[in-house]
């Protein structure tokens, strides 16, 4: 009953969809229109069993004494104080149970919680992602070899995606007279990416969406049940 | 004091970004201090905004306010508390409902979705007459765009053995893949350095003051 | 192989603090390269003109901090578009942070355009998790998706969303994307399903994924990509801002990166060649 049940709602629930596509009317409509509702709602509190999870595995490494457990103090510490503040005086435009704060509001500028995400949240997340450009770089000197026609094709294009897609591309051949134009650098790489990249894309994309539809057509019959997990 | 903490703000934004940076040296606590608290306040800010934006509007307003006619609203809330279940290893099983009743709907929505998008527009689209619509430099673009779609696709067909002539169209279309793995390449270094240059706008503009922000 | 990669190889450090100097010093001493336009961007500049007066639209900010730089720019300038044109923007966020994203805009743009109110120029739907799914229920029906805005408002009395029960009054839907949930589902679900135009902004690492939609179906109508988009699209709206101001350090950057390139290729096959005449 535990599994059996589990894969019915499925089938159901992706036939019902399935058939409200080309059957809009009720009883299939009014169901799948029902369902798309319950999905926001089932997604929220997904949402919440994420961060509650990352909660509780974050304990499990202080209680064990796991390599580097005093870090993830902070890790709780942050979570604690971000929920805290959030639902003590709310954000921006939400009050929280202690009203908006104002006191707080006027000391500072601005609500606690936009005042962390402003000045710390925002940051690390921007610089921890601005880290890429130096592996990238980095990458491309040490990996970014020309060894077969393959790798020479991809290494040829990605120079000249680079510079035709900055302003140093229009600068260098901008002077190109109007017979030429083709073998201006912004235009090659307008040309690299409108036809031959659209072509290798789309044949990833078709590729994909036939994955992506045996994947779904798998669920909805019960072959696939992986995503129920355990026995 | 609301200047004071303006400026604060600024200095706080500056000392974790030197932190993140501290990374490229090598691996440090400080790092390690950043990464943690990163986390920390994601995770919260998630959780909140899900309270305030989800669960809020879309449940508890509605079953307080007008119960009767959101009665309705007690299924997804009871699935919802279901998947909070799995927290618990005793009780986890329970999630399975609301997990089979997001898959399913997730599945239907995708059967659909990518049938018509990605494979029947995709393909509409590549069904062109090549030789029209404008000059050489496009006509050779459309025989390109038309040939590399088909060929890339042929190179995803793995049931075959790429041998003979199969494996000839399945080389030409490994061309076309690298050229788009190459353009990809060129828009990844593009996107990272622009958030290198995002930070270092803050760094110079709002925090030293040398550059208009 | 690896081995011959990793032979005679500068400390990657250097690398790191020589990038750190090519993007900074370009953006304290401009050079002002010229920026050109490419026709995706042009497309998405013609929609927006095209679309008639007092249209309302969707703008769905569906980033976070992280792509910043990228979309902020594309979004402000649009957002700055619309109000020009007198175009209604209806701002959702399939990514909770997008919400903030939007409101910064908002909060800069506003004192330029006093006549603009809150809730009949201009609504900030707020955040939905659901992606996909999401997006279906609100073709369907958007106000049982969106029953507030974002102040908690009864969507009843925001005079900007009389007359949206679904997608079929909108002018456009943009998406500002920068990842999954993003453009794709807005594609697939606002024009492949109830016809709308749609069109967006995204980042350079996604735009190659993207492109294969901007198509005869006119599964989009053009494509901002990454911070050239951005740059090309504040040129297109004579509004110059940190996009344009960024092009020199990226032109900087690329070159050096290509030399980058150009140095680990001549580094490798110089290697291989001594590893050769070892062998002999």
């Amino acid at each position: 009953m535990k599994r059996k049940i589990p894969l019915l709602i499925t089938f159901l629930v992706g036939v019902i969809i399935i058939i409200s596509e080309f059957i809009p009317h009720k009883p299939f409509g009014q169901i799948s229109g029902e369902l798309e509702k319950w999905y926001l709602i089932i997604a929220g509190f997904a949402i919440i069993l994420g961060q509650l999870s990352l909660f509780k595995v974050n304990l499990f490494k202080i209680r064990h004494r796991q390599k580097n457990w005093q870090f993830f103090i902070l890790t709780l510490l942050s979570f604690i104080l971000m929920v805290s503040i959030g639902i003590f005086w709310g954000t921006e435009n939400h009050p929280g149970i202690f009203g908006n704060g104002e006191t707080i509001s006027n000391t500072i500028g601005t609500k606690p919680f936009d005042y962390l995400f402003d000045n710390v949240y925002q940051n690390l997340q921007a610089t921890m992602f601005s880290l890429l450009a130096f592996f990238i770089a980095s990458a491309a000197y040490r990996a970014f070899i020309a060894r077969t026609l393959e790798s020479s094709l991809l290494l040829v294009a990605a120079i000249l995606v680079m510079l035709g897609n900055t302003s140093l591309g229009s600068a260098l051949t901008g002077w190109l007279p109007e017979s030429l134009k083709f073998l201006h650098l912004p235009r090659i790489s307008e040309f690299i990416m409108k036809y031959p990249t659209t072509a290798g894309q789309r044949a990833i994309m078709i590729g994909a969406a036939f994955g992506i539809i045996g994947s779904s057509l798998r669920i909805i019959l019960g072959i696939e049940r992986s995503y129920l997990g355990g026995k | 004091m609301e200047h004071f903490f303006s400026v604060l703000g600024i200095w706080l934004g500056v000392l974790f970004t030197f932190a993140i940076f501290s990374f490229l040296y090598k691996d440090n606590p400080v790092y390690k201090v950043a990464e943690q608290i990163f986390v920390g306040l994601s995770a919260g800010y998630w959780f909140v905004y899900t309270i305030y934006f989800i669960l809020i509007p879309n449940l508890f307003d509605p079953l307080i306010n007008d119960f009767a006619g959101n009665w309705i609203k007690l299924i997804p809330a009871v699935l919802g508390i279901m998947m909070l279940m799995r927290l618990m290893p005793k009780t986890g099983w329970v999630s399975r409902f609301p997990i089979a009743l997001v898959i399913g709907t997730t599945s239907g929505v995708f059967f659909l979705r990518y049938l018509k998008s990605d494979v029947i527009n995709q393909l509409t689209a590549t069904m062109m007459n090549p030789f029209t619509g404008g000059d050489w430099v496009v006509i050779i673009g459309q025989i390109m765009l038309i040939v590399g779609t088909l060929t890339g696709v042929i190179y995803f067909y793995f049931s075959k053995k790429h041998e003979g002539a199969f494996g000839a169209t399945a080389k030409v279309g490994i061309y076309f893949l690298m050229i788009s793995f190459g353009a990809a390449f060129g828009y990844t270094a593009m996107a990272r350095i622009s958030l290198l240059i995002g930070r270092l706008q803050f760094l110079l503009g709002d925090w030293l003051g040398i550059i208009s922000p | 192989m690896s081995e011959n990669i990793k032979k005679k190889q500068i400390d990657r450090r250097w690398i790191f603090l020589l990038l750190f100097i090519s993007v900074a010093l370009p953006l304290i001493f401009v050079i002002g390269f010229p920026i050109e336009t490419t026709e995706n961007a042009r497309l998405v500049y013609g929609l927006i003109e095209q679309t008639p007066k007092g249209s309302k639209v969707i703008i769905s900010f569906d980033y976070d901090p992280a792509s910043k730089p990228e979309l902020h720019p594309m979004g402000k300038a649009l957002m700055k578009h619309c109000f020009d044109r007198d175009i209604k923007v209806i701002v959702t966020a399939l990514w909770p942070m997008g919400v903030q994203m939007a409101e910064d805009i908002y909060s800069d743009l506003k004192d330029n355009y006093p006549d603009k109110k809150y809730g009949e120029d201009y609504v900030n739907m707020g955040y939905k998790a659901g992606g996909i799914v999401t997006i279906q229920a609100m073709g369907k029906n958007f106000r049982d998706i969106f029953p507030q805005d974002m102040n908690g408002t009864s969507i009843d009395e925001l005079p900007i969303l009389d007359g949206i029960n679904n997608f079929d009054n909108l002018g456009f839907v943009f998406a500002l994307s920068a990842g999954d949930p993003g453009i794709k589902q807005w594609v697939q679900i606002a024009h492949d399903t109830f016809g709308r135009p749609v069109s967006g902004g995204v980042t350079g690492v996604s735009a190659p994924a993207v492109i294969p939609y901007v198509n005869q179906q006119q599964q989009l109508i053009g494509l901002l990509a990454g911070l050239k988009g951005a740059a090309e699209y504040e040129l297109l709206t004579k509004t110059p801002g940190t996009a344009t101001k960024g092009m020199d350090a990226q032109s900087v950057a690329h070159l050096i990166i290509i030399i980058f390139i150009i140095m680990g290729n001549i580094n490798y096959w110089r290697n291989k060649k001594a590893e050769k005449k070892g062998v002999e």
